[in-house]
């Protein structure tokens, strides 16, 4: 049986926190299959000590094809870089993660390399007897769970949800080899010119990444409010959320959107603060651990879906609970 | 400039009621819709032929009854629309989804840009646009949320990604993908819906398309869905009252406990 791959994101020479959740789940199927772990890395500027990382949280092999070239994502270059390792060890199973280029390069490599490959999971096995994989994926707005899997393609292909499993903590006793490809130009694809990136804001979050999410919606009354709304986030080390209501209406800025058309997310806490829990904003938080919902309307349909409900008016209840974290934060000190 | 825009065909989601037994959807009774997030498509390219000039075709691969969604992008501002529809491409993957509409979009002839949802809500892969870009071997920009220019034969666009809103350009022809903060989709005006209802929009079927059949529906499709559950969407959670001054300090108090138990704090 082939190797198990599962691959690095970078951004400015920093790996991101979703590679070392793959290998978590990469470290559970290779066991399973007896076979070799590989962490794939296409990028620029990771140094020898971060990709001595990536064998620390599980990865038996890693390897590295760095260029300045390949600093920015672009899907036609990766996806040929990619296409070249894929050629060459021909894996069994490749998992990236469920983000903005993990969701572009791998539906573009899946045709290249004629492989299947589903989306999104929130569950991986190793199937009992054949060794095929086990893809358990969220779909219709989280209303149902479809387990599938690739029989006859190689590699299996999977985008696993961030903040769907923990990395693995760091063991420095873990040996591994680093292997560095040099990157072959003429694979590079000229179409396309990145320029660079802009935020708009200070507080740019990326949701989908963030542990805890405290999200508010109309019940809020107006933009000045989210204010109570960072506050609680910011002491929480969280990020902010919000319903379509709150962005339409100008509180928040789309990148804070949660749900159908906007982002879905699966952090350890989830706060929904003046939300009603309509189906397409549940669409995008079904899969967080835990959920709290504060709601002045005691049938609110997100009260339903809590393990922790407040019945109460947001303007009253968030100030009272900031009130205790705050004395809590200073008896710490 | 030729501008195609790929839609499909789903289940109505707005009205969707939970089955309170159950926890399941209801979903009997739901009529079907274009993808709410192709709408933003629509509007995208409506806005370019408005902007630049340009010929629309709407095109999507479904049941006969996907004329319907055809229709409606032509009442929105469509020029022209195709419906991939056989037996054939039924219980299709996203693999063979967007080979077929691959080969639709061949047999279309030339093009400039493709314009498709971010994803369907149904399905809800989100894989069908790149994996159209990499049977048609052109480049693509997935998320992007405002077109800056159309200079020269090249796009100039900015994505929404985890960093920010990443710039980039490209030239034609090639694919994008687009997220709602891009447009406020129209609705269909009486004039379109009246050009619409008396439109003739074509069909390709396997008989007129060039297609090999190893790569068609279900039989074609690398991954298979083995079974389907229903999570359990209620949590058995707790519900606590804070109306008056007591209550709500022992709510506040009742959640720092939650959290410090759950690990938070
Ligand atoms: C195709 C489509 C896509 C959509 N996509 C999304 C999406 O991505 N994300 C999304 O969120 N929505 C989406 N929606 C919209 C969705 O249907 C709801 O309209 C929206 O989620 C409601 O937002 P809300 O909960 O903020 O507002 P409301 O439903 O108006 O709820 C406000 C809540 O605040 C409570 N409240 C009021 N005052 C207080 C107070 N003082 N203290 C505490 N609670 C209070 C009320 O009891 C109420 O429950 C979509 C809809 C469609 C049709
Ligand atoms: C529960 C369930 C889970 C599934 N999981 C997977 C999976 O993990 N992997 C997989 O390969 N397939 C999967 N499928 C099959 C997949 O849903 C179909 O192939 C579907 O036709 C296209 O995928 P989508 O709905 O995810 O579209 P998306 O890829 O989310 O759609 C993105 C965009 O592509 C365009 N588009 C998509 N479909 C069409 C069409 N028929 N006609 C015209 N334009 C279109 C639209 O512009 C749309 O906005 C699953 C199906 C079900 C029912």
């Amino acid at each position: 049986m082939n190797e198990v791959w599962t691959l690095a994101e970078q951004h400015n020479g920093q790996l991101k926190a979703v590679s070392f959740e793959l290998l978590s789940r990469g470290r559970a199927l290779a066991d399973k299959l007896k076979v070799p772990l590989v962490s794939v890395l296409i990028g620029d500027g990771v140094d020898e000590s971060r990709l001595r990382e990536l064998i620390e949280r599980g990865a038996d092999k890693v390897y590295a094809v760095q260029d300045p070239k390949l600093s920015h994502f672009v899907c036609e270059t990766y996806a040929k870089v990619l296409g070249r390792l894929i050629d060459e060890h021909k894996p069994s199973i490749l998992l990236a993660a469920a983000t903005s280029s993990g969701r572009t390069l791998m539906p573009y490599t899946a045709v290249k390399a004629h492989a299947g490959l589903t989306a999104d999971c929130t569950e991986l096995d190793i199937e009992e007897g054949t060794g095929n994989l086990l893809q358990t994926r969220p779909a219709i707005g989280g209303n149902i769970m479809a387990t599938i899997k690739t029989p006859d393609h190689r590699p299996q292909m999977a985008t696993v949800r961030p903040k769907s499993s923990r990395p693995l903590a760091r063991d420095a006793s873990r040996t591994g080899t680093i292997t560095k490809i040099p990157l072959d130009e003429t694979l590079l694809d000229q179409r396309v010119q990145v320029t660079g990136y802009r935020k708009d804001a200070e507080d740019f979050v990326n949701l989908e990444e963030a542990d805890i999410v405290i999200a508010g919606g109309r019940g809020l009354k107006k933009a000045e409010n989210f204010g109570m709304i960072r506050k609680l986030a910011d002491t929480l080390g969280g990020a902010v959320g919000a319903t379509r209501e709150a962005v339409d209406r100008g509180w928040m800025g789309y990148p804070h959107q949660i749900g159908l058309s906007g982002k879905t997310i699966s952090p350890k806490l989830y706060v929904g603060i003046g939300i009603s829990g309509a189906i397409q904003h549940l669409a995008g938080i079904k899969t967080s651990e835990l959920i709290v919902s504060i709601n002045s309307d005691p049938d609110a349909a997100l009260h339903k879906l809590a393990d922790f409900g407040i019945v109460g008016d947001a303007f009253q209840v968030v100030p009272a609970i900031q009130k205790r974290l705050d004395q809590r934060k200073r008896e710490d000190q | 400039m030729k501008i195609l825009i790929p839609i499909k065909q789903v289940p109505e989601s707005s009205n969707v009621k939970m089955d309170p037994e159950t926890g399941t959807v209801i979903r009997s009774g739901l009529e079907s819709v274009v993808n709410p997030l192709d709408l933003y498509a629509l509007e995208t390219a409506i806005r370019l032929k408005e902007s630049c000039g340009a010929e629309l075709t709407a095109i999507s691969m479904g049941p006969p009854q996907a004329m319907k969604v055809l229709k409606e992008a032509v009442a929105m501002g469509c020029d022209h629309g195709v419906l991939i529809s056989d037996r054939k491409f039924g219980g299709a993957d996203t693999w063979a989804t967007s080979y077929t509409l691959s080969q639709a979009i061949r047999k279309l002839g030339d093009f400039d840009l493709i314009i498709a949802g971010e994803r369907a809500t149904d399905g809800d892969t989100a894989q069908v646009g790149p994996a159209i870009a990499a049977w048609l071997d052109v480049p693509v920009a997935t998320y992007v949320s405002k077109i800056s220019e159309v200079k020269d034969s090249r796009i100039y666009l900015e994505r929404l990604v985890e960093e920010g809103y990443q710039m980039l350009s490209m030239p034609f022809p090639c694919l994008i993908t687009v997220v709602k903060e891009i447009a406020v989709p129209r609705l269909p005006t009486l004039k379109g819906k009246i050009r619409s209802r008396d439109m003739e929009i074509p069909v390709f079927t396997s008989e007129n398309m060039d297609l090999n059949p190893d790569f068609l529906g279900l039989k074609g499709s690398p991954t298979k869905v083995v079974r389907i559950n229903t999570p359990k969407v209620t949590r058995s959670g707790k519900i606590v009252q804070a109306g008056d001054d007591e209550s709500l300090n022992a709510a506040a108090d009742e959640f720092v406990v939650f959290l410090e138990e759950k690990g938070i704090l």
